[in-house]
């Protein structure tokens, strides 16, 4: 069967120093959920973009179901659908006129259309809101109508791009459900997030990327099972003796601590145990840590697993830890 | 796992030849209309403010600065009018640089780019719901210079030729904002390069005071500018020819520079022209896919 999704190699830079994609390939099949997953600019808006025939590649090829982006462009467009970052409404339509809208360019004949409005609405509960100017709607509504507009045509490949970035807990797991619910239809979904717990609660398979480069590949378990389940965090009082704490612990876990500053982390499978024992050692030694933690990995415990350095967030920003939505929002401006 | 084929697809373009294209893109184009216009409907006070600085300017003119502005062969109130006309259409073909910045701004271009819709029908809805919103434009004019005391002096039909000719200029006008609108990095700054582009034309033109009063080098510029040439075809059509029996206030005779017939050639000519070349430079900056 043809793979929904094919990309061989693409590369892409904007200028001659901004190398957005570096020799990207990866194939999604036909019917899945696929993530991709990577911190802000390593890369995943513009594969998206590529894929959704907006922006052009340098080189490399990309199809969708079999259809070269770059040869067949028109014929990719009837078959997607593309929810991106921003939830690009009309704010000055309503929620019905945006999916009536959305449904005429996708050249859908009058009838079917307001069928498929009005059940895309009732879906995405939105039907009491429908006739508001969207302006009026919350950000969950917006991104949800954004979801419901993109899915009018009935698209083969649906791409949405970070599509819980800056919702709160409540609507990211609204628009979870949303996901699933559409992708047990058959749609194959593409989807781009900076949250570990994101893709592994709806993707089947997913790549990780950084600095336009696959860094890993595979489903969200054996990701999970490279770095462990848990990530001990120990905030020791220096420098110095985070870096004696790290050599202590190298017996505790198959996996050697990582020393960042004045914490130890370590990635482990079996939480409990590890902390006893390396409390136990550490006082052996009269080394008393000063804050513990025990907690899900994030992205940057995948990066710090996968390449031995964290996230590189862009240049003059903070490096990133936190793994909540909030607080996001200011960040994802610099790539678009 | 297996894909669940819809039993709705999405008609294929690939089954419409070239006529189903072309139907397409007109349909594509008038849902972009109806788009922008109900937009319009939704945020009527904006509508509402972008008329106030005609109005203002005809009552600056009228009652301030005419006094002092010998216009020869025109009560200046009939010079005026149709001069403030073309700027107000002018200025209002901004608008459509404005309104596609905003909407590659909130990032509705991008959407519309992976839609199989026609190219060129962003723009097409764009320029038509402006083109919309100046005729309106036109009708409250039309009255706020009844209520100066404009009076059409030739014929209700001359008069409406001459609104439709500055429909047409600002049409065209809105082709080329439309590329600043795609180019500008947000609304405000569209706004901001729209406008020094504008001011001197509208200006250094015919539209508010007689050629013959501004210095040699200026008038070089001012009479071959295409609003002036604008202005002077919408001027014949709407206030009719000079009349040098009529002396107010007391001028020096001026030769005019045609009949009515070749200043609203040289007029069309000029409309078209612009849109001609215009509308397929921004079609093509809409389509170029890296930016």
């Amino acid at each position: 069967m043809t793979p929904a999704i094919q990309l061989e190699d693409l590369r892409k830079s904007f200028g001659s120093t901004v190398r957005a994609l570096d020799g990207v390939s990866f194939e999604v099949e036909a019917g899945t959920i696929f993530g991709l997953l990577g911190p802000n600019g390593a890369g995943k808006t513009t594969v998206i973009r590529i894929l959704t025939t907006v922006l052009g590649a340098d080189s490399g090829r990309a199809l969708v179901l079999g259809h070269d982006v770059r040869t067949e462009p028109e014929k990719v467009r009837t078959l997607i659908g593309l929810a991106g970052q921003f939830a690009a409404v009309d704010e000055n339509l309503t929620g019905a006129e945006n999916i009536w809208m959305i449904g005429r360019l996708n050249h859908m004949s009058k009838a079917p259309l307001k069928e498929r409005a009005s059940s895309l609405l009732e879906q995405f509960g939105l039907t009491e809101a429908a006739n508001r100017p969207t302006k009026t709607y919350s950000g969950g509504m917006r991104r949800r109508l954004d979801v419901a507009a993109s899915l009018v045509a009935h698209p083969r490949v649906l791409f949405l791009d970070e599509p819980t970035t800056g919702l709160d807990p409540a609507s990211r797991a609204d628009v979870w459900a949303m996901i699933e619910g559409f992708a047990a239809e058959g749609t194959t979904v593409l989807l781009t997030t900076q949250y570990l717990e994101e893709a592994d609660r709806l993707a089947e398979q997913l790549v990780v990327i950084d600095h336009g480069h696959v860094i890993a590949e595979g489903t969200p378990a054996t990701l999970k099972a490279s770095m462990g389940a848990t990530v001990l965090d120990l905030g020791l009082a220096d420098e110095n003796a985070a870096i004696r704490a790290g050599e202590l612990l190298k017996t505790v876990n198959e996996k050697p601590p990582v020393v960042l500053g004045r914490t130890v982390e370590v990635n482990v499978n079996d939480g409990p145990r590890v902390v006893t024992e390396a409390l136990r050692i550490l006082e052996t030694e009269g080394i008393a840590p000063t804050t513990l933690a025990l907690r899900e990995p994030s992205l940057d415990d995948v990066f710090l697993a996968i390449t031995g350095h964290r996230a590189e967030d862009e240049p003059g920003k903070q490096s990133g830890s936190s793994t909540s939505p909030e607080g996001r929002q200011d960040r994802r401006k610099g790539r678009s | 796992m297996t894909t669940t084929t819809f039993p709705v697809q999405p008609p294929s373009l690939e089954s419409s030849p070239a006529r189903g294209r072309l139907r397409w893109a007109v349909a594509d184009a008038l849902t972009m209309t109806k788009r922008n216009l109900i937009g319009y409907t939704r945020v009527p006070e904006a509508i509402f403010f972008s008329s106030v600085q005609p109005i203002m300017f005809v009552l600056l003119f009228r009652y301030v600065f005419g006094g002092a502005i010998p216009t020869p062969g025109y009560h200046y109130v009939q010079f005026l009018m149709p001069g403030i006309f073309v700027q107000t259409v002018a200025f209002g073909s901004i608008g459509t640089s404005i309104g596609l910045a905003e909407d590659l701004q909130k990032g509705l271009i991008e959407r519309f780019r992976a839609l199989p819709m026609s190219r060129w029908a962003v723009l097409a809805g764009r320029t038509t719901a402006d083109l919309c919103r100046n005729l309106f434009v036109m009708v409250l004019m039309t009255a706020v210079g009844y209520a100066v005391g404009y009076r059409i002096g030739t014929n209700v039909g001359e008069y409406l030729a001459g609104i439709l000719l500055l429909l047409l200029f600002a049409y065209a006008l809105s082709w080329g904002f439309a590329y600043i609108g795609l180019a500008a990095p947000n609304s405000e700054t569209a706004q901001l390069m729209s406008f020094p582009l504008l001011f001197p034309l509208t200006f250094a033109s015919s539209a508010f005071v007689p050629l013959q009063s501004m210095p040699g080098w200026l008038q070089g510029f001012a009479q071959h500018q295409p609003v002036s040439i604008v202005v002077n075809a919408a001027r014949d059509l709407m206030s009719g020819v000079p009349r040098p029996d009529l002396v107010f206030p007391p001028f020096t005779a001026i030769p005019h520079t045609g009949r009515t017939s070749s200043t609203v050639f040289w007029a069309i000519i000029w409309s078209i022209g612009i849109l001609a070349v215009l509308a397929p430079v921004s079609v093509r900056r809409y389509r170029r896919r890296a930016f």
